[in-house]
C-alpha cells in the first residue's frame, strides 16, 4: 500500500533504520512500521506509546539527534523528513552542545481579523470576515479561502493585550539554511481574533490505562484517515460518548476487527488492561464490579468526552464555565474583540457521560495514571486533597499535573474531575487552572530569532572607529559604545601603553576620540532661566563664546551628572554630558520642560551623533592646532580657557573649545561627525599620540577630576565631590536645592571624595576595596569608612594613587588608614583629591 | 534585485521647533505621523511642535536663514546626526517587517514615523517608490548588519 505522498523517506529510530512518507509525523511512520511503544515513563519505568496524533499527546517524548540534536519533542509534533535520527526518551532530552547551524527569525503581521485554526468553523470565519484576514493552523498543508492570507504549519501559542498574538511557523528543513529561516515567530497584531482551536479528546482513567497501544479514539480515525495508518487489528473501544463509534466505523471499514464497544453509558467499563510493552487485553466489567472479563486485543480506544481548546481564550483572560453536558470547562461568552467559534465553543461536540474513572480495585502500586507524562496517579491527588489542599492550582502544583511538556491538555480535566469527587464539591462551583502561554513548547532558538551574536545589541561606534581598529585599539564598553581603550604597540602591555599615552599628553601633544560625549542644542528666550534651574551653579551669566563646567543634580540634592556650557549665543546653549547619560539627560530635560515648565520656551535638540569631538591635549597641543588653523589665533589672549571660537581646521569647518579635562592645556575641536575621521587623520599627521579612555582617566584622577557614576553613585552631593564652589548661593531656586539644607546633608560624617595614596607606591589598589581605621582586620562587623572609586598607576607622579569616598574624607587628610586587600592590609595616607599640578599651572600652556 | 538599499550621504537635516504657523519654507505643515514636500525640501512631523526638514547636501546654511525668518522658534543643524537610506524594491516591505512593528500595508505614502527597527530607532517615511529611513549615525553599522541579515532570504 502507498500511503500519503508516496515519497518515500528514510529515518531512524532507536537504532532501527525505518522507512516512512512525506507527509508523516515521525509517530504515523512509526506506527505503520508497527511501532507501538516510544518512551519509557520518568518515574516508574513504565513502556509508554503514542496517546494522540497531535499537540496533545502525552506520552510520545523523543530526542532528535539528527541533523540536529533537540530534546524533547512529542513524536506526534515532529514532521518525518529524509535522514531524520530520533530515540524514545525517559523524561529529560539532551540540548546540543554545538551551535544549531539554522537560521531562526521573526516577522510582523497585522491584519483585521486572525482566525486561529483552520477546520471547518474556523475557515467558515475566515471565508465571511471582512478586511484583511490572516487564518493560521498548525497543521501543514491546506487551501486558504479565497482573499484569505493563510500560514499552515503555524501555532499561535500566545494571546496579549490588544489584539497582540504569538505564532510559531514551522517551515521545515530548508534547502539554504543560512539564508531561510527554519522556524519563524510571527507577531501578530489583529484587530478582532477568532478562536478556532477545535477540542481535544479526553481520555478515561482506569488501572494500567498506559500501556502502548492505548490511544485516544480520534488519535486512531486521524492515523488511518490523514495517514493512511491502521494501528491495529483487534480494537475495543471504551467511550462514554457517541464520538467513538465514528473511530470504530473507520476502523473497520478499513478491515480492522471491533472485538468490543464498551460503553459507559450502558453500565460497563475498562477496569484494567494486560501487556508488556504493548497491550494485549482489557478487562471489561459492569461498572462497580471489580471483576473483569478478559478481552484480547492490540489497540484500545478511549473517549471519555471532549475538551474545548480553551486556552488561548484563557490566555485573553476569558471566564470559563463548567458544562456539565459535556464534561468540560467552555468558554462564558466572547470578549471585546475575541470570538471563540466551533468546538472550542463547546458547538458541535456530542453529549457525553461525564466518567472521570471507572472504580477499581485496590492495588499496592497505583496504575490509574492522570498525567502520563508526570507519573502522577488518581493516588497523588488524594494524597493532596487529604493534606486539606481544595484549589484545583494547588492541587496542580502539589501533583504537578498538567505542569508536564503537554500541560495537563489530556490530563488538566481529569484531575479537575476526580479532585471534586474527592472533595464532594460541583466543577461548577470550582475555579479552573489558569492557562499560561506558550499554548506549546516554543524553542529559546526561535524566540532569540536574529537577535544573537552582532544583532543580540547594538554596537554604537563613532565615525573615526575603523582608524581605531585598523590601528590596533583595544576597547572599552561603554553602555552600547565601543570607545578606544588604549592603542598598545607591540609587545606593549597595557600599562606600559597607557604610561606611554600619558607621558604624552602630559609632555607634548596627545588626541583622543571624544565624539560619544553627550550633547544637547538648549535654544530659546528662556533657556538661561531653565540651566539654572537645572545646574546647580549659574549659567544664564554666561557670555556668549565663553564656556563654563557645571554640575546637574535629582530632587535629592545627589549629583546626576556634570559636563560643560557653552553659550552658543543670546538664547542658546550647547550643553554636554557624560557618555553613558546622554539619553538620560534629555529626558531629564524634557521631564522638565514638559511636565512643570510647559510655558517655558526652552527646546532641546540631542546633537550627540552630530559632532565628532576630538580633544587635543598637552603643552604642544597649541603648536598642532596653530598649523591645522593658520587662520586661527590660538593664542591664550584670544583663545582663553574657557572659550570658544568657529574655525576652519584641517580645512574643515569646527567648532574649537578651549576647556581641559586632564588640567593640561587642551583644545576639543568639534566638526560635523561625517568630518570626523579626516580631522583625525590631519592631527595625527601632525604626530600627536593618540590615547584612549584608560589614559583619560588617569589624567583626570590625576587632578582629582571625579567621573559621576565612577567616583559618584547616587548617593553624594557636589558638597562630597568637594565642588561647594560649583553651587550657587545666589540662586533663589534650582533642582536639589531644598535637599542641601536637609540636616542628612550636612552631617560632617558625610563621605567626601579624596585622594589616596599607598605607603607602598607600587601597590595599586582595587576599585571598590573598602578601607578601614585599623592596622588589622577586627572581628566583624566591621566598621566601614568607605571604599576605592578610581585607582591607577601614575606616570606622572611616579607612584600608584586612588580616589575614594571616606567618612569625614577632608577631616582625615594627614591620616592614614588601612584597605584590605587579599589577605594583606594596605596602609594609606588620605590626601586632597588633587595630586598634579594643584597650582593650575599648566592649563594655559 | 528585489530588495535595494542606497545610502544618500550628507543630506541637509534640520530641526524645526514651531508652536504657530501653517507653512515652513512655503509647504503646509505635516499632521502627526506624516510628511509633506514641496520646493524642493521634506518635512516631517517629529512631535507635537518639532519638525525636520530634509534637503540636498549643503543647503543648510541657506535654509537656516530662510527658517529663521519664519516662525520657527529654534532651528538646529543636525545633519551628521542621522544617516539616510533609500530602501526600495518589491520586498522592501517584507524586509521592514522582520524589525518594524508598524503595519506597512496600511501605511500610505507620506507616513512618516518614529519607531525601532529590531533594536535601532529609525525614522521611517513611506514614499510611493518606497522607503525612506533615517538612522542614528552610531547605529549605522548595527543596522546595515541587520538589513543585511534581514534581506538574505529575499535577494538570491
Amino acid at each position: 500500500m502507498t500511503r500519503l505522498s508516496g515519497v518515500p523517506l528514510k529515518f531512524t529510530f532507536d537504532g532501527r533504520e525505518l522507512t516512512g512518507f512525506l507527509g508523516d509525523t515521525l509517530a504515523s511512520a512509526l506506527l505503520a512500521n508497527g511501532i507501538h511503544r516510544v518512551s519509557t515513563s520518568i518515574k516508574h519505568g513504565r513502556p509508554r506509546g503514542i496517546f494522540g496524533a497531535g499537540v496533545e499527546d502525552s506520552n510520545a517524548l523523543v530526542q532528535i539527534e539528527k541533523p540536529f540534536p533537540e530534546p524533547m519533542l512529542s513524536a506526534t509534533t515532529v514532521e518525518l523528513y529524509d535522514g531524520l535520527e530520533a530515540r524514545g526518551l525517559r523524561g529529560r532530552g539532551r540540548l546540543a552542545t554545538e551551535p544549531d547551524p539554522a537560521r531562526y527569525d521573526a516577522k510582523h503581521a497585522h491584519c483585521d481579523v486572525l482566525v486561529i485554526g483552520a477546520g471547518p468553523a474556523g475557515r467558515a470565519a475566515a471565508a465571511s470576515a471582512e478586511g484583511r484576514v490572516l487564518l493560521v493552523d498548525d497543521q501543514p498543508g491546506g487551501e486558504a479561502p479565497e482573499g484569505v492570507r493563510f500560514l499552515s504549519r503555524t501555532t499561535a501559542f500566545g494571546i496579549y493585550d490588544d489584539g497582540f498574538v504569538l505564532a510559531l511557523e514551522r517551515r521545515g528543513e530548508p534547502a539554504a539554511p543560512e539564508r531561510i529561516s527554519r522556524q519563524r515567530v510571527w507577531r501578530i497584531r489583529a484587530k478582532r481574533i477568532v478562536i478556532a482551536t477545535g477540542a481535544h479528546e479526553r481520555p478515561i482513567v482506569f488501572p494500567d490505562n498506559d500501556r502502548p497501544g492505548i490511544m485516544l479514539a480520534s488519535a486512531a480515525r486521524t492515523y488511518l484517515n490523514r495517514y493512511g495508518v491502521l494501528a491495529g487489528q483487534r480494537v475495543v473501544v471504551f467511550t462514554t460518548n457517541d464520538s467513538a463509534y465514528d473511530a470504530a466505523s473507520d476502523l473497520a471499514g478499513a478491515g480492522a476487527e471491533i472485538v468490543r464497544i464498551v460503553d459507559a453509558r450502558e453500565g460497563h467499563g475498562v477496569i484494567g488492561t494486560d501487556g508488556g510493552s504493548h497491550i494485549t487485553a482489557a478487562h471489561v466489567a459492569k461498572l462497580g464490579e471489580l471483576q473483569g472479563e478478559r478481552v484480547p486485543c492490540d489497540l484500545l480506544l478511549v473517549s471519555g468526552g471532549w475538551n474545548p481548546v480553551v486556552h488561548l481564550y484563557s490566555q485573553a483572560r476569558g471566564t470559563l464555565r463548567y458544562d456539565a453536558g459535556l464534561g468540560a470547562y467552555v468558554p462564558a461568552g466572547n470578549l471585546p474583540g475575541v470570538t471563540v467559534v466551533g468546538a472550542a465553543a463547546g458547538e458541535g461536540l456530542p453529549e457525553t457521560e461525564v466518567l472521570w474513572q471507572v472504580p477499581a480495585p485496590e492495588s499496592e502500586v497505583d496504575t490509574r495514571f492522570v498525567d502520563q507524562q508526570r507519573d502522577a496517579t488518581v493516588s497523588d491527588i488524594l494524597r493532596a486533597t487529604g493534606a486539606g489542599l481544595r484549589s484545583l492550582e494547588h492541587v496542580k502544583r502539589y501533583t504537578t499535573i498538567g505542569t508536564a511538556h503537554d500541560q495537563g491538555r489530556t490530563s488538566g480535566m481529569l484531575a479537575a474531575g476526580i479532585t471534586a469527587e474527592a472533595l464532594g464539591v460541583e466543577l461548577a462551583d470550582r475555579r479552573p487552572t489558569t492557562f499560561r502561554p506558550p499554548y506549546t513548547p516554543v524553542p529559546f532558538a526561535a524566540l532569540a530569532g536574529r537577535n544573537r551574536g552582532e544583532l543580540h545589541d547594538p554596537v554604537r561606534v563613532t565615525t573615526i572607529h575603523p582608524w581605531h581598529v585598523e590601528h590596533g585599539a583595544e576597547f572599552e564598553n561603554v553602555g552600547q559604545w565601543k570607545r578606544p581603550w588604549y592603542y598598545p604597540r607591540p609587545g606593549e602591555s597595557m600599562a606600559d601603553a597607557v604610561r606611554r599615552e600619558c607621558r604624552a599628553a602630559r609632555n607634548d601633544v596627545a588626541v583622543m576620540d571624544g565624539s560619544t560625549l553627550g550633547k544637547i542644542d538648549v535654544q530659546g528666550p528662556d533657556a538661561g532661566w531653565f540651566l539654572d534651574m537645572l545646574y546647580t551653579n549659574l549659567m544664564s551669566t554666561l557670555k556668549v563664546g565663553r564656556i563654563r563646567y557645571g554640575v546637574m543634580c535629582g530632587v535629592d540634592g545627589m549629583v546626576i551628572d556634570d559636563g560643560t556650557v557653552i553659550r552658543v549665543g543670546e538664547e542658546r546653549f550647547l550643553v554636554t554630558t557624560t557618555t553613558g547619560n546622554a539619553a538620560k539627560i534629555l529626558e531629564w530635560m524634557e521631564e522638565w520642560l514638559q511636565t512643570e515648565w510647559p510655558y517655558l520656551r526652552v527646546f532641546a535638540t540631542s546633537v550627540t551623533e552630530h559632532w565628532a569631538t576630538i580633544p587635543l591635549v598637552g603643552p604642544r597641543s597649541r603648536e598642532v592646532l596653530g598649523r591645522l588653523a593658520p587662520d586661527l589665533d590660538v593664542s591664550n589672549e584670544a583663545l582663553g580657557f574657557m572659550t570658544w571660537q568657529d574655525a576652519e581646521v584641517a580645512g574643515l569647518p569646527a567648532r574649537v573649545c578651549r576647556i581641559s579635562f586632564s588640567g593640561e592645556l587642551a583644545y576639543e575641536i568639534n566638526v560635523p561627525s561625517w568630518h570626523g575621521l579626516a580631522l583625525w587623520q590631519s592631527i595625527v599627521d601632525q604626530g600627536a599620540t593618540p590615547y584612549g579612555t584608560e589614559t583619560m582617566h588617569v589624567l583626570r584622577a590625576e587632578k582629582g577630576y571625579p567621573i559621576i557614576g565612577q567616583d559618584t553613585d547616587g548617593t553624594v552631593t557636589p558638597q562630597d565631590l568637594g565642588m561647594s564652589w560649583a553651587v550657587s548661593k545666589k540662586k533663589a531656586d534650582f533642582l536639589g536645592k531644598r535637599s542641601f539644607a536637609r540636616a542628612e546633608n550636612n552631617r560632617p560624617d558625610r563621605k567626601h571624595l579624596v585622594g589616596l595614596l599607598p605607603a607602598d607606591p607600587s601597590v595599586l589598589l582595587p576599585e571598590g576595596a573598602q578601607i578601614i581605621e585599623s592596622e588589622t582586620v577586627p572581628e566583624p562587623p566591621v566598621r566601614m569608612l568607605g571604599h576605592v572609586t578610581s585607582s591607577y598607576d601614575s606616570a606622572a607622579l611616579g607612584r600608584t594613587f586612588a580616589l575614594a569616598l571616606v567618612r569625614s574624607g577632608r577631616a582625615r587628610i594627614g591620616e592614614t588608614l588601612y584597605v584590605p586587600v587579599g589577605d594583606q592590609v594596605v596602609p594609606v595616607t588620605v590626601t586632597e583629591s588633587v595630586l598634579f599640578d594643584k597650582e593650575g599651572a599648566r592649563r594655559d600652556g | 534585485m528585489t530588495v535595494e538599499a542606497v545610502h544618500e550621504p550628507f543630506r541637509t537635516q534640520l530641526t524645526v521647533r514651531l508652536r504657530e504657523g501653517g507653512t515652513l519654507l512655503g509647504v503646509p505643515l505635516p499632521g502627526p505621523c506624516t510628511f509633506t514636500s514641496g520646493n524642493g525640501v521634506d518635512l516631517l512631523w517629529m512631535g507635537p511642535d518639532e519638525y525636520l526638514v530634509l534637503a540636498e547636501p549643503g543647503r543648510q546654511a541657506e535654509l537656516e536663514g530662510a527658517l529663521s525668518r519664519e516662525s520657527a522658534l529654534a532651528v538646529v543643524d543636525v545633519s551628521a546626526q542621522r544617516n539616510v537610506v533609500r530602501l526600495t524594491g518589491s520586498r522592501a516591505a517584507d524586509v521592514l517587517a522582520h524589525g518594524c512593528s508598524i503595519d506597512l500595508e496600511a501605511s500610505p505614502p507620506g507616513t512618516c514615523v518614529q519607531t525601532l527597527l529590531a533594536r535601532t530607532g529609525i525614522v521611517l517615511m513611506v514614499r510611493d517608490e518606497g522607503f525612506t529611513i533615517l538612522v542614528r549615525q552610531s547605529f549605522s553599522d548595527y543596522f546595515r548588519a541587520w538589513l543585511a541579515d534581514a534581506s538574505l532570504e529575499y535577494v538570491s
